[in-house]
């Protein structure tokens, strides 16, 4: 295990992140810093593509000099998969952007367990 | 190839498109637009439904110029088609009982964005059902996030807002751990279409090669969907996001989205990683038990509940729960009887929101039982589906929860290991069951007093028709279920 470790430590490194990010977005009060955990989250699993689909010594996969040996790439598809999920996690943070801008204007505060207090109290 | 084969990409297709032309129609319009495609849906799925039942087989329809490993796939059979044009029929008659409710609670001018958010939901739920590619069914997943999120908080309430976001908390932390074990299985596997992946699962699991990452890949994917359909532990969320939000939206929200997460996961275990292997993996055990928690725990909460609404939705976390437990045996008769409980439950809690909302209107909008009190007798028409739904969730024959209750005791019996706790769960639940919901009949049954006045068949046409019809698709589940359980038996086969 523990030379595997080193020679993979970028994927290490991301699962490390994912984690952080993972329980931020399940234990932080605060809306922001929850949304900020859920984007660490997202960045970790895109680097966690970018990790894999690198191959060391191979150029980005576009067609330049005529070369059009499969040696010479490395493979696309992790780099489409990112983006993809770059325009959802985009989304979704705006989404949650949103959402918090019209909780923090009701109640003044951007604390979920207060503004829980709140509404209990409201008794609606 | 014959037409109807177009149909299931035909019909995803034009719920897209159906959402983005109501973005600039008027309330109105979007609505005809709506139920047109709700009903053209619903012709091309029954057709598709047809088509393989006589064919008996299923096929994959190619999506671009690309051949299989490298272009992307829709693939429909039996089941898929069943339950796309299931959906459709609830989520239809979900629209007609609410809709009293949608023009009252949401603004006028905003009318529009509610139903392009069902067309949305639609097309996501259709695109779920029919992928044939894992990273396809992850985007509609979030898709389907996004416009689940929208129906919760499109009565914009403090209450609505909040359940909004702590469904979309809960959501996101699921699909987290759905990305990842999606990106972790491509690395071990090197495909994204599900054929494929399997085929390279089954090599990996017999070479015995890397079997803790697919062990931890596999349980990511499961705990994500997990999380994402309100799996016991990972519930917070339901009794505010479907207590709060207005009626149509809760029926859509229990009934269709999270037994789509849910269809995935079985898609996923039958198609993606091979029974077998999931088997194997011994991560149906934890299913199991969670889901026996979510039975009794669900249904603990429900009796406590002092809201019809939250009520209805706490039943719904214990009827989760007996999905999973099915689905947790780890038999081919605990996935039917899964299966078809996905079916039942649509069907029943439908029409407990519907009719509850019939009940809330008769009693000056209040959800508390002491308000509730005789309502049946100033609403017939909810009382009685009320009532009908009720014994339907407690068990009772003739109605399709009876069915299922059958099912999954005659899948226990099936399986030595899990026989005892299995049945002990399912008494227990169904008493629990029994409890709270013969409670609700009895006080919305109350006889009055004083003088009241009564909501004719005249008033609510629409509801009315809404209620009997999900009464009658109860009973019928109920009283010819043959036909579904071999329909399901077959659509299992074809997975394989």
């Amino acid at each position: 295990m523990g030379p595997n470790l080193f020679l993979n430590f970028g994927e290490a490194v991301a699962m490390l992140l994912f984690g952080i990010g993972f329980c931020n977005l399940l234990l932080q009060k605060n809306l922001i810093k929850k949304i900020i955990g859920l984007n660490i989250m997202d960045s970790a699993i895109y680097l966690f593509l970018a990790e894999k689909g690198y191959i060391t010594g191979r150029a980005a996969p576009i067609v330049t000099d005529g070369i059009q040996s499969v040696e010479a790439y490395i493979n696309p598809v992790p780099g489409g998969l990112v983006l993809t999920g770059i325009v959802v996690s985009v989304s979704v943070t705006a989404l949650m952007l949103s959402l918090t801008i019209r909780l923090y204007r009701r109640y003044h505060t951007l604390d979920l367990d207060e503004i829980s207090a709140l509404l209990k109290k409201e008794g609606r | 190839m014959a037409f109807v084969q177009n149909f299931p990409f035909l019909s995803i297709v034009l719920s897209l498109f159906s959402g983005a032309v109501c973005s600039v129609m008027n309330g109105k319009a979007a609505r005809v637009i709506n139920r047109v495609v709700l009903t053209a849906v619903m012709v091309l799925s029954a057709a598709t439904l047809v088509f393989t039942l006589q064919t008996g087989e299923s096929y994959t329809y190619k999506m671009g110029h690309f051949p299989a490993p490298f272009g992307n796939e829709i693939r429909a059979g039996v089941l898929e088609s069943a339950l796309a044009l299931f959906f459709c029929f609830i989520m239809l008659f979900s629209l007609w009982g609410g809709r009293k409710h949608i023009e009252e609670e949401i603004e006028a001018e905003k009318l529009n964005y509610y139903y392009i958010l069902t067309n949305m939901m639609l097309c996501s739920l259709l695109a779920i059902i029919y992928t044939n590619d894992l990273f396809t069914a992850y985007v509609f997943v979030e898709i389907n996030t996004i416009s689940a999120c929208g129906l919760i908080m499109i009565r914009q309430t403090g209450r609505t807002i909040e359940a909004a976001v702590r469904y979309m908390i809960m959501s996101l932390l699921g699909s987290g751990l759905l990305l990842m074990g999606l990106c972790m299985l491509y690395d071990l596997t090197g495909h994204l279409l599900m054929e494929n992946i399997r085929e390279a699962v089954v090599m990996l699991h017999a070479s015995g090669r890397y079997q803790v990452p697919l062990t931890i890949t596999i349980g990511l994917m499961t705990v994500g969907l997990a999380i994402k359909s309100a799996l016991f532990p990972f519930h917070t969320w339901v009794p505010d996001a479907y207590g709060y939000s207005t009626a149509s939206s809760a029926a859509i929200l229990s009934s269709l989205v999270s037994k789509g997460y849910i269809f995935l996961l079985i898609k996923i275990i039958y198609r993606v990683i091979g029974f077998e292997v999931f088997g194997d993996s011994k991560i149906n055990n934890i299913l199991f038990v969670f889901g026996l928690a979510g039975m009794i725990f669900g249904s603990l909460s429900a009796i406590k509940e002092d809201d019809i609404r939250r009520m209805v939705a706490f039943s719904s976390v214990a009827q989760i729960g007996y999905i999973y437990m099915g689905i947790g045996m780890g038999t081919q008769a605990g996935m039917a009887a899964a299966i078809f409980h996905i079916f039942s439950h649509a069907a029943t809690k439908a029409l407990l929101f519907i009719a509850g909302v019939g009940l809330t209107d008769v009693s000056g909008q209040s959800k508390r039982f002491t308000d509730l009190k005789g309502s049946a007798y100033r609403n017939k028409i909810a009382g009685a589906a009320f009532g009908a739904g009720a014994l339907s969730m407690v068990g009772v024959p003739l109605f399709s929860g009876f069915i299922s209750k059958l099912l999954f005791s005659q899948a226990a019996v099936l399986n030595h290991g899990k026989m005892l706790p299995a049945l002990i769960a399912l008494a227990v639940s169904t008493i629990l069951n029994a409890i709270y919901f013969m409670k609700t009949v009895i006080r919305i049954y109350r006889p009055m007093k004083t003088d009241y006045e009564v909501r004719t068949f005249g008033k609510q046409k629409l509801f009315a028709a809404s209620c009997i019809c999900l009464v009658a698709l109860n009973v019928l589940l109920g009283t010819m279920s043959q036909f579904l359980v071999d329909v399901i038996g077959k659509g299992l086969e074809m997975f394989v």
